[in-house]
């Protein structure tokens, strides 16, 4: 959690009078209800009868999501993933090999759950939600309340008072920008730059 | 830089010195190498080059690697240089200083001067061609620089030049030895072209070699490995030996396939078979081929490949397909088996036991654990649980 933003908000919150919704650091991964192919070994080798592998990939690929969505995870590199507990169990002592990793990532890729951030495919973020829809429950919220035409600052859509309730309140920056990006191509909105940074207007 | 190979620095017979020049440096391509301060000796066939403080250190490159020559005037602080650009260097050339270059030419920096001569007189060579007319030989001594003459062998480069040597030596020795190989084998060939024109004559003068005699002829052609011309199957690899081979087998192998759970491994038939036999053992080649006529001739057992490539006979009435169930309630009472503890629960040899797990797995049955522990086969959960 970015200090920065933390005591701007509390400077805003406070001239409000009114308490922030306070975001709770995720506890660790043992409070994490695993799925049962986690404690099954097989999970961790790469099948290689095609119908299983299958079946295996659509587990891990709802294992990622579902992870990264409690974890709130942030960009990781392949290294970084090899050793998170998302991919090592350590109590049943198996990893899921470099190879095996790469192949559930790509099919997350493909399922548009996932982005690589460099050339090189060494880092990538997991996106639990994709972008456009992201969008369609940000544009759901300003349509809901008569918002349209109006503008915004991405810090107010984020951590807004009027957004507190809303499930992107709280959302990763980064992940922000894609989302408008999505309602940009669709004409919901426009992204624009403000005096202090960016801004969005939507339509 | 890679077309230059060691040498003693002895001109070959018939090899000529035309000019030499000290106080040369080289260059592979832009880049100074180390052979910064040398003699450069040009002859009829070869540029030689031989470092002026250690004589032991000398590498030469064929005229006939160069493609054409330029010359480099002098600037401030550099010296004349003549640019030599080269052919690729060819695959069995001897070995040098370098492996590999990016470059395909080479410079030569005369730093004492000379460069002049050397072009006018490199040029001609390479024009002449003269290496053409008189190809080199032995070695001979230059009285030039007496002490470059011997090859010592000091250093790295001697225990390469020793290497070399002994290869080239080794080499030699095996191509005379298969020398005499190759004349046995044109013999056989003359051996076997004799019995087909026998063969032949046989089959045209059928009325008057009596039937006995003909039999025993043939006989003998099928012991040197010659099938008989006359009775020559038209499908592929079936002869009549293989036939017969092929039904002897399936009386044999009735018994102990049951006693086996009805299915071996083809080196375990190959072993049996030749311990039974004794003295006429089978070759595996003429075992394969006999096995591959079982099912055709409609006889009690058959020859099965799995995808590994595993061949094995077993009984018609065994069906593998039913086995994998079997072996599916077995590895579900244990929770997981690698395939040694499935042989040895069901009593069958490790290969088969692998192959029926494996077959389980390709029918869905079954999935593996890979780990450092090793293999284990699991039941499919990921089918049949949601």
């Amino acid at each position: 959690m970015g200090s920065g933003r933390g005591d701007e908000a509390g400077r805003k919150c406070a001239r409000a009078g009114r308490k922030l919704a306070e975001v709770v650091p995720v506890s660790a991964a043992m409070s994490f209800a695993w799925p049962w192919q986690y404690s099954f070994p097989p999970f961790f080798t790469l099948q290689p009868n095609g119908e299983t592998r299958q079946k295996q990939l659509a587990a891990w690929c709802a294992l990622a999501l579902a992870y990264s969505r409690r974890q709130r995870l942030p960009a990781m590199t392949l290294r970084e993933a090899q050793d998170s507990p998302l991919f090592a169990n350590r109590r049943l002592q198996r990893k899921l090999p470099p190879e095996a990793i790469q192949v559930v990532l790509e099919e997350l890729r493909k399922n548009g759950n996932l982005e690589w951030l460099d050339k090189n495919k060494t880092s990538f973020m997991i996106m639990w939600r994709r972008p456009e829809e992201w969008g369609k429950l940000i544009y759901q919220w300003v349509s809901k309340n008569g918002l349209t035409n109006s503008v915004f600052t991405l810090y107010e859509l984020i951590s807004g008072d009027d957004t507190a309730n809303e499930e992107f309140h709280g959302l990763d920056e980064a992940m922000l920008l894609r989302a408008l990006q999505a309602l940009q191509q669709e004409h919901k909105a426009e992204i624009i730059t403000l005096d202090d940074g960016r801004g969005v207007k939507f339509f | 830089m890679d077309r230059f190979s060691w040498t003693s620095g002895l001109l070959e017979l018939g090899e000529t010195l035309v000019l030499q020049q000290r106080g040369v440096r080289l260059y592979d391509g832009e880049d100074k190498v180390k052979f910064d301060s040398g003699v450069l000796l040009l002859s009829t066939h070869r540029l030689i080059w031989r470092d002026q403080k250690n004589h032991e250190c000398c590498i030469a490159i064929p005229l006939s690697q160069v493609v054409f020559i330029e010359e480099q005037a002098a600037g401030i602080g550099k010296s004349a240089k003549i640019v030599a650009h080269l052919h690729p260097a060819s695959p069995n050339k001897e070995p040098g200083p370098f492996q590999s270059s990016k470059y395909s030419y080479i410079k030569l920096s005369f730093k004492e001067h000379g460069q002049i001569e050397f072009f006018r007189r490199f040029s001609e060579e390479i024009t002449q061609r003269r290496w053409e007319n008189m190809p080199a030989g032995q070695t001979i001594q230059v009285n030039k620089d007496p002490q470059a003459g011997r090859i010592r062998a000091v250093g790295i480069v001697g225990i390469e030049r020793k290497l070399e040597a002994k290869r080239k030596e080794t080499d030699k020795n095996i191509s005379e030895a298969f020398e005499d190989l190759s004349k046995l084998m044109e013999k056989a060939k003359e051996m076997v072209e004799l019995s087909k024109s026998i063969a032949n004559k046989i089959k045209e003068k059928q009325g008057d070699i009596t039937e006995d005699e003909t039999i025993r002829f043939k006989s003998y052609l099928l012991s040197m490995g010659i099938a008989n011309p006359v009775t020559r199957e038209t499908h592929g690899s079936g002869t009549h030996y293989h036939m017969q081979l092929a039904k002897q087998l399936a009386g044999m192998l009735q018994t102990p396939l049951e006693e086996r759970g009805g299915i071996m491994s083809l080196t375990e038939v190959y072993c049996l078979v030749n311990r039974a036999r004794g003295l006429e053992l089978l070759s595996p080649e003429d075992l394969v081929n006999a096995c591959k006529m079982l099912e055709p001739l409609k006889l009690p057992l058959r020859l099965q490949i799995f995808d590994s490539g595993v061949m094995v006979i077993e009984l018609q009435s065994h069906n593998e397909e039913e086995m994998v169930a079997s072996a599916l309630e077995t590895v579900s009472e244990k929770g997981s088996l690698t395939a040694d503890e499935f042989a040895k629960l069901v009593g069958m040899s490790v290969l088969l036991a692998k192959e029926r797990l494996l077959l389980a797995e390709k029918m869905g049955h079954l999935c593996r654990d890979d780990s450092v522990e090793g293999l284990r086969f699991y039941p499919n959960l990921f089918l049949t649980q949601s």
